[in-house]
């Protein structure tokens, strides 16, 4: 019977020349091994690829009447607009919402499956449950999965019986209470606006106006943001969704085309 | 730019923190108390990934409740800080935690203690310690004005000293610090200092 040892045999020669001792016997089996010189840090160079940057403006707020929600809806995959149209607050019960930002499959899943284990809290308890536990049912979910490239970074607004709930969680593990928060590359133009803007006790049209402003001014300056600004509202009887405006027209809104003075104008020569 | 302090005094241990919850340029949040109450004699201020620092003190926690719940009588503080240095070095070679840890307590006993743990799972009982890039300003500071048995007002103000020189030598300076106390009557907040307020103070 003749046997397989194939597998014995080396690819290539140990050493360049043949060697006396060397010939005829099988210089041991070998394997590929990746072609770097840093073996450790090739592995969190390829989770770091994968990982795609948050290019996305998200931002949420508690003020007096509730919660409001607003976000951008391009996808970009580097420098190419993917999608005008995403959604990025996703809806997980009637008076909760979650936003995305990071990866779009990591945060509609982790947000469907977050739903899911809210509505076998109220089965199993007989009352909803409150955004805080909801957000730490999510953070814990995250936490186990750190370091495994996941990307999201996410905040969950809504209303429960302690009131209006806003918490800002990502992919880290990392967990925050807060009443101000903006998620992605253009959240710091954002901040800029919301921040300078921002009042407690404001209504609910004043408020939106403010979210809507907010995310224009990043998806104006940040390449990754833009689309549709889309405001959602949370009160005390769920989620409504206030607006969806194209931000290219808020733009000739806000800002209308002036007539304005001929610096140089082209003329025609008379003559050749 | 995480600054956690700490120092014992005459009958108590003071540890302050500051409130900052930074992400790469932008600050989320400035009145995020990161000085968590272990049980009712016991501080623990942390300093780290703020996934690791929650997940990990709040694992700390429950575990040093569940002991109590189990043989009605609380940890000490010494051992507290050795089964804490203990679950670090177990995931240290595993699943590393990136927190860095200053346990201060109370014993009726042995009366009060400051614990330092780093990340990588040292421990040291310490008079005085500190981590991150406070600590730079706020040890030599410390040290300078630090005396055995001191009294808390004597001790509040060397913290507000190292407050204040963090303040000014640090180049991206929090703004805000939170100090709190354990001595017999328990733990507990004793103070902010801050510079910048959030319209809503909303803690976690």
């Amino acid at each position: 019977m003749k046997l397989d040892t194939s597998g014995l045999e080396s690819s290539a020669p140990l050493f360049g020349s043949s060697n006396e001792l060397i010939d005829g016997i099988s210089a041991g089996p070998s394997f590929e091994i990746p072609d770097t010189m840093d073996f450790d840090g090739f592995q969190k160079e390829a989770v770091q690829m994968v990982k795609p940057a948050k290019g996305t403006t998200t931002l949420a707020f508690i003020f007096k009447e509730g919660v409001m929600v607003a976000a951008d809806s391009r996808a970009s995959m580097g420098g190419y607009i993917s999608s005008q149209s995403v959604k990025k607050i996703i809806e997980i019960n009637p008076y909760m919402l979650g936003t995305m930002a990071g990866g779009a499959a990591d945060c509609q899943f982790w947000h469907r499956n977050l739903g899911i284990k809210c509505r076998l809290h109220e089965l199993a308890n007989k009352r909803r449950i409150s955004v805080t536990g909801a957000s730490k049912l999510l953070a814990n979910i995250l936490f186990s999965y750190r370091g495994m490239g996941l990307s999201v970074g996410t905040m969950i607004a809504g209303w429960d019986e302690t009131g209006p709930g806003l918490y800002y969680v990502d992919s880290e593990g990392g967990r925050l209470k807060g009443t101000r928060f903006s998620v992605g590359s253009g959240s710091p133009y954002a901040y800029g606006v919301l921040d300078n803007g921002y009042r407690y006790d404001m209504s609910i049209e004043e408020a939106a106006e403010l979210a809507r402003r907010a995310i224009y001014h990043a998806t104006f300056r940040d390449a990754a943001s833009g689309g549709v600004a889309s405001v959602y509202y949370v009160g005390p009887d769920g989620w409504k969704k206030l607006s969806g405006d194209d931000v290219g027209e808020l733009h000739y809104k806000y800002y209308p085309v002036m007539p304005s003075t001929v610096e140089q104008e082209m003329v025609e020569v008379a003559g050749a | 730019m995480e600054c956690v302090f700490g120092l014992v005094g005459e009958g108590f241990a003071v540890v302050a923190a500051d409130t900052s919850a930074v992400h790469s340029i932008l600050v989320h949040k400035s009145n995020e108390d990161k000085i968590m109450v272990l049980d009712s004699h016991k501080l623990i201020a942390a300093s780290g990934e703020p996934g690791d620092r929650v997940q990990f003190t709040e694992y700390i926690q429950k575990n040093v409740a569940l002991y109590q719940f189990r043989n009605g009588i609380p940890l000490t503080t010494a051992a507290a800080a050795n089964f804490t240095r203990g679950e670090l070095a177990t995931a240290l070679r595993k699943n590393p935690y990136s927190v860095n840890i200053l346990l201060a307590g109370y014993d009726k006993e042995t009366g009060p203690a400051l614990y330092y743990i780093d990340y990588i799972a040292t421990l040291h009982k310490v008079d005085k310690g500190a981590f991150g890039y406070g600590s730079y300003f706020s040890l030599s500071t410390m040290d300078r004005h630090y005396h055995s048995r001191m009294s808390v007002e004597e001790a509040i103000d060397l913290v507000d000293k190292c407050i204040v020189e963090i303040r000014s030598r640090l180049v991206v300076a929090p703004p805000n610090f939170v100090i709190k106390i354990v001595d017999k009557d328990g733990a507990r907040e004793y103070a902010w200092r801050e510079t910048v307020k959030d319209s809503i103070a909303s803690s976690a």
